[in-house]
């Protein structure tokens, strides 16, 4: 069993008229089986809407299934005991920097997590250096996380996660508001967190292009997941992306478009370096 | 001549210890009709700049003038020039507040002393034009997908019938659909009505497409104002202000420098496109089948 596992997980909305009755229900998440091996870095796609975030949720018990099981690290998160143990080894990024940050200095936000285990005051300072080295940020440990720009305050955040040590870490649209500068730097920060600490990655985005470096990945629609498979089996199939309200990375799009025009190519080439090789 | 400013100075918190010059010595002209981008990294002045053209925000020094007019004169109308031009905020579906959404699309236009029925009528056309189906007009705002909010609330500005539009960010957040269909409405608001539209964007690859004039905003200052191919052939000089080129223009460089007789200033899909077909088949390669390239 991977360190991620879900069996038929199914998630229903419930909204609730004025006297607290069940009005009606909204499926969420339906019949989703997926399992991840520890230190994969894995991808979510999907449009607005198709149950991506609501899975994510799942996977650090922020939401319980209404059907199905979810295990993290081999723990069903039904459990209530298991529930605390849970979210320390699966920590969560959110879209918005802004809403993520509490403490005035960088270096007291990153110390939270632990501090709120009942870590030891020393080693929170330990973990504190740590995160903020693996996560770029250590010059920056005494500012203001205000002053910090999107893709710097998005970093903080994840050493602020990455210093409960967890095993894996699931980032929900982290670069939807920052510019090409900030998605860049917290791309490569969760990269480098995958490779070096072998942390597991669940990264849901909407840039194709953040995409192509990833182990696997998962495409959901209408609450299912409806593709998986590397990125190049997903980006080779350009016309049911487009159905799901998908695209592809520019590189892609271009080989294809010249594929369709009578150029003899591959299917899905994902990177600049490829489609040069091929043409040249 | 539409909106014009003349050596604008912004600076936030002068004489105290926090003191930004957000905007230093701006002059810009925007005519009527164009379809404008405005990118700049996270802090480089992009939205200080454009609070400046509906007059939420008073220059330091210089001036702004609309039709040749000032602005900031004692007797100007600025209410007037906030519907005319209109302001379209970073995430708008957070402003969405009324019970319904025509309620909410109606709320400009009755504060510009329309009465309810005649406010609806622009409601309507407003909601349409941005694609929001008449079924959907009577549901809460919060029931929305968020491309349907971001709809409604670009239809909340363009009922007040602005002679200009100006989105920051109008497709943040959205997926790879939602953003093309967006994107696509505006242009066709600009084609069709004649509107101005001034669009702040992160995307390299949207602006490539859509827009006809690019202004590069660094450091408070404006760097480049040209069309986007001329802007995007600085490539190297954006990458040092936290942009880039759209990844089209960096796969034909690629294709240059290993000798494929291509433009290297190509931004968009299509144009790469051809002119790709064009160096291959002036270099006779191998990879095109028999004559069905064209």
């Amino acid at each position: 069993m991977g360190i991620i596992k879900t069996v038929k997980l199914g998630f229903d909305y419930f909204k609730y008229d004025e006297d607290g009755n069940v009005q009606e229900t909204q499926r969420a998440v339906d019949n989703v089986n997926i399992d991840i091996p520890e230190g994969e870095f894995v991808a979510v796609l999907g449009h607005n809407g198709s149950g991506k975030s609501t899975l994510a949720k799942h996977i650090n018990a922020l939401l319980l299934p209404t059907e199905g099981t979810v295990w993290i690290d081999g723990m069903d998160t039904l459990k209530e005991p298991e529930l605390w143990k849970i979210r320390q080894k699966a920590g969560m990024v959110f879209q918005n920097p802004d809403n993520q940050i509490i403490g005035t200095v960088v270096e007291e936000d990153v110390g939270f997590g632990p501090e709120n285990m009942g870590v030891p005051t020393e080693d929170i300072w330990k973990r504190v250096d740590e995160s903020l080295q693996k996560t770029g940020m250590t010059s920056y440990r005494h500012h203001s996380p205000n002053k910090l720009s999107g893709g710097q305050k998005q970093r903080v955040a994840i050493a602020g996660v990455m210093a409960m040590r967890p095993k894996c870490i699931v980032l929900d649209e982290p670069t939807a508001m920052l510019d090409p500068n900030g998605r860049k730097e917290v791309l490569e920060a969760v990269h480098q967190l995958n490779r070096q600490e072998k942390v597991t990655v669940v990264l849901i985005t909407h840039y194709m292009e953040e995409v192509i470096h990833a182990d696997h990945v998962y495409v959901m629609d209408e609450s299912h997941v409806v593709m998986e498979g590397t990125p190049k089996e997903i980006f080779s199939q350009v016309d049911v992306l487009k159905k799901y309200r998908l695209d592809v990375p520019q590189v892609t799009l271009l080989a294809y478009e010249l594929k369709k025009s009578g150029v003899d190519l591959p299917d899905g080439i994902l990177t600049t370096e490829e489609l040069v090789n091929v043409l040249c | 001549m539409l909106i014009e400013l003349k050596n604008v100075t912004y600076t936030y918190s002068p004489g105290t210890a926090y003191e930004i010059h957000a905007l230093k010595n701006i002059n810009l002209s925007i005519p009527d009709g164009q379809f404008i981008g405005i990118i700049g990294h996270t802090g480089s002045g992009k939205s200080t700049l454009i609070q400046h053209f509906n007059a939420l925000i008073r220059p330091t020094s210089g001036a702004v003038l609309y039709n040749g007019e000032d602005v900031w004169e004692e007797n100007y109308n600025r209410k007037n020039l906030r519907s005319q031009v209109g302001l379209v905020f970073q995430y708008p579906e957070h402003q969405l507040f009324e019970s319904d959404v025509l309620s909410d699309v109606c709320f400009g236009p009755m504060n510009q002393g329309l009465n309810r029925e005649q406010a609806e009528e622009e409601a309507k056309k407003a909601l349409l034009q941005v694609g929001f189906k008449e079924k959907n007009f009577r549901k809460s705002p919060f029931e929305l997908s968020g491309g349907q909010k971001k709809r409604v609330a670009i239809a909340g500005v363009l009922a007040m019938n602005p002679k200009i539009l100006i989105l920051d960010e109008p497709t943040a957040g959205l997926d790879p659909k939602g953003r093309d269909e967006i994107l696509d409405q505006i242009a066709e608001l600009h084609s069709v009505r004649g509107i101005t539209i001034l669009l702040v964007s992160h995307s390299m690859e949207d602006v490539a497409k859509y827009v006809e004039r690019l202004i590069v905003v660094n450091k408070g200052e404006i760097a480049f104002d040209n069309t986007p191919k001329e802007v995007f052939s600085h490539y190297k000089e954006l990458e040092t202000m936290g942009l880039a080129a759209p990844q089209i223009t960096y796969i034909m460089h690629a294709l240059r420098d290993r000798g494929l007789k291509v433009d290297p200033n190509a931004t968009t899909i299509s144009e790469a496109k051809e002119d790709i077909l064009r160096a291959l088949r002036e270099s006779g390669s191998p990879l095109l089948k028999g004559g069905q390239a064209e």
